[in-house]
């Protein structure tokens, strides 16, 4: 199988706490693979490894096979990997446009901006992929006003939009309405079919199962365990997540 | 058919409604600050016409606003990022002390010109590497190079002023202060050239991108990518550059170097970012804003003095500024969220 990504012996501490250890995860090059765990259990801070933001302690990085040493984010992005962080990543008193081209701006070879550009791109994102129908949402609009929703989905089609091979989403459905995480997972099943990659974020479980090709659990810094979701039914699956959240074992 | 037509027009009122309301957001402000100058002025053309009505009076102002204008204008992006410098008045003297010691070394006034603005960018560059690299707060760093650069000065000078009459004459000197037609100070050319390229870096690169960013939400510009570090520092060091290169016109335009150059100068420069409403919180600011508020506070100093009020009270209408225009913000801001 080729690999779009491959972690091994990752291990992260913040102060006292261990967050990460001897963590190995891999990542196929046409795969969805659903991470899940607790409250605390380092998924977070697993994925802000994998883009770069934070360094880990020790382990070993490829992409695509190729080992990175001294990742940063924008290089993560350069490699192809967007994201949909937890806390959304957005500037509230930017404009729209800003936000979604925030540290991936287009410019010229000496850095000026084309506003015109990114101002055109993102029209055309509000009205394809975001469904703003609200007249006071324009590009130029503060993304202070928007409701929860709305910022949800602004940080979500930016990550769509930068046609990313691996596309990461930590807990992209909290605070969306019914339709829209149903069109959130259709959006997943597209990164699949479109051939590209998904790390897919969710508590809850019948998320992470209808979407994932391959589960893995998180366990207090650990990986508990994975499972191929086409062998393990939803019930299973729901029993061993609360053994392991009990005992800290699958079994 | 009527109906159609009506719709239409009904729509089209909402439409012109909507982008009224959006003008207003997004210029409000700067259409306010417009409207304080074109208020100030009116009132002291009234006040004293003969003063304000003849050219004189403006060939002064752009003579001497210019001085902290084009610090005052970088300074906006340091602001916007969510910091604050206190130390740019010692980088004036500095500069300035590199440029007479160039010229005394070497003789040639370009030379010192570039040496001046290199000084400054490297007093400017440690701001930043203690605030970012140390993570010591900007309020606190600056406080500390403020004292250390202006001692620098006063130990390597041993307090003595010095002549800068050796650039009479000179080109450079010309195109920093001269007068053009022997009407238009030259450093007010230079101001604008300052304002159009801070507005340049600041609202089309992404240099301008990002300090808007790291000032808005740091953590997250940092997570899609910005290098938050760099720009905090570039800031800084833009801001020395600035500092040396306003404290150069000042003391070409007297001929004559003081140690104490950059003292009365934080006040007012400081003054006009933050009435020019560039948010003491970082996020949000306008070159414009600041640009105008330099001229009101041109205008105020000016007016203190016609009125005949002696300088004490150009302090507290400065320091008045400075409260009365953060807390607006801070109430607006509130008000917003
Ligand atoms: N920047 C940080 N500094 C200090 N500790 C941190 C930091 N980030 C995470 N931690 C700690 O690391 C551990 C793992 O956190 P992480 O955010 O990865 O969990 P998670 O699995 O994403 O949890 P959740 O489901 O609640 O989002 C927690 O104990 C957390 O307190
Ligand atoms: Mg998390």
């Amino acid at each position: 199988m080729d690999y779009r990504l491959q972690m091994n012996d990752i291990s992260k501490r913040f102060g006292e706490v261990q967050a990460l250890r001897d963590v190995d995860f891999t990542v196929g090059s046409n795969e969805v693979v659903g991470l899940v765990g607790d409250n605390g259990a380092g998924k977070s801070t697993l994925i802000k490894i994998i883009t770069g933001y934070h360094a880990p302690d020790s382990g070993e990085m490829y992409f695509n096979g190729e080992k990175t040493e001294g990742l940063t984010v924008a290089r993560a992005r350069q490699l192809g990997v967007e994201t949909v962080y937890q806390e959304r990543a957005l500037a509230d008193l930017q404009t729209l446009w800003r936000n979604i081209f925030m540290g991936r701006e287009i410019s010229g070879r000496f850095g000026f901006l084309d506003v015109d550009k990114m101002m055109h791109e993102t029209e055309e994102l509000m009205v394809g992929s975001m469904g703003f129908t609200s007249s006071a949402v324009a590009p130029d609009s503060v993304v202070r006003t928007f409701s929860g929703g709305e910022k949800q989905g602004v940080s979500i089609v930016r990550a769509l939009h930068f046609q990313a091979d691996l596309i990461i989403l930590d807990e992209p459905t909290m605070g969306l309405a019914l339709s829209e995480v149903r069109k959130l997972l259709e959006f997943v099943q597209g990164i699949k079919e479109a051939g590209k990659s998904c790390i897919f974020i969710d508590h809850n479980i019948f998320h992470v199962h209808s979407v994932a090709d391959r589960i893995v659990v998180l366990d207090r810094g650990e990986v508990a365990g994975e499972f191929v979701t086409a062998d393990i039914p939803l019930e299973e699956l729901m029993d061993k997540m609360y053994r392991v959240a009990q005992t800290g074992s699958l079994d | 058919m009527t109906s159609r037509v009506e719709d239409q027009s009904i729509g089209q009122i909402g439409l012109w409604r909507t982008s009224l309301a959006r003008l207003g957001r997004n210029y409000g402000l700067q259409i306010g600050i417009v409207g304080v100058l074109v208020a100030i002025w009116v009132i002291f053309v009234i006040g004293a016409p003969r003063t304000f009505l003849s050219p004189s009076i403006y060939a002064a102002y752009m003579s001497t606003i210019p001085f902290f204008a084009v610090m005052a204008l970088p300074l906006t992006m340091v602001i916007i990022a969510g910091e604050i410098d206190l130390s740019f008045p010692s980088i004036m003297a500095i500069g300035t002390l590199a440029y007479v010691s160039t010229v005394g070394a070497t003789g040639s006034i370009p030379l010192a010109v570039i040496a001046c603005l290199i000084a400054g960018f490297l007093a400017g560059l440690l701001n930043g590497v203690i605030v970012v690299k140390l993570g010591i707060p900007s309020l606190v760093a600056t406080i500390g190079t403020q004292f250390f650069y202006r001692g620098a000065v006063l130990v390597l000078t041993g307090g003595k002023p010095a002549s800068l009459v050796s650039a009479k004459g000179a080109i450079i000197r010309e195109a920093l202060v001269g007068r053009i037609g022997n009407y238009l100070p030259a450093q007010m050319i230079w101001t604008i050239v300052v304002a159009v390229l801070v507005w340049i870096f600041l609202n089309r690169h992404r240099f301008g991108a990002h300090v808007y960013l790291i000032g808005d939400n740091e953590e997250s510009a940092r997570l899609m990518g910005v290098n938050a570090a760099w720009t905090r520092m570039m800031v800084f060091a833009v801001v020395g550059v600035a500092a040396a290169f306003g404290g150069i016109l000042a003391s070409m335009e007297v001929n004559y170097f003081w140690v104490t150059l950059g003292e009365g100068y934080l006040l007012r420069t400081l003054a006009a970012v933050f009435l020019g409403g560039t948010s003491v919180f970082g996020g949000t600011g306008t070159v414009f804003g600041t640009f105008i508020a330099c001229f009101i506070i041109g205008a105020i100093e000016a007016g203190i003095v016609a009125i005949g009020l002696t300088g004490f009270w150009t302090q507290l209408i400065y320091g008045l500024i400075i409260v009365i225009s953060v807390a607006l913000q801070s109430l607006l801001g509130r008000r917003l969220a």
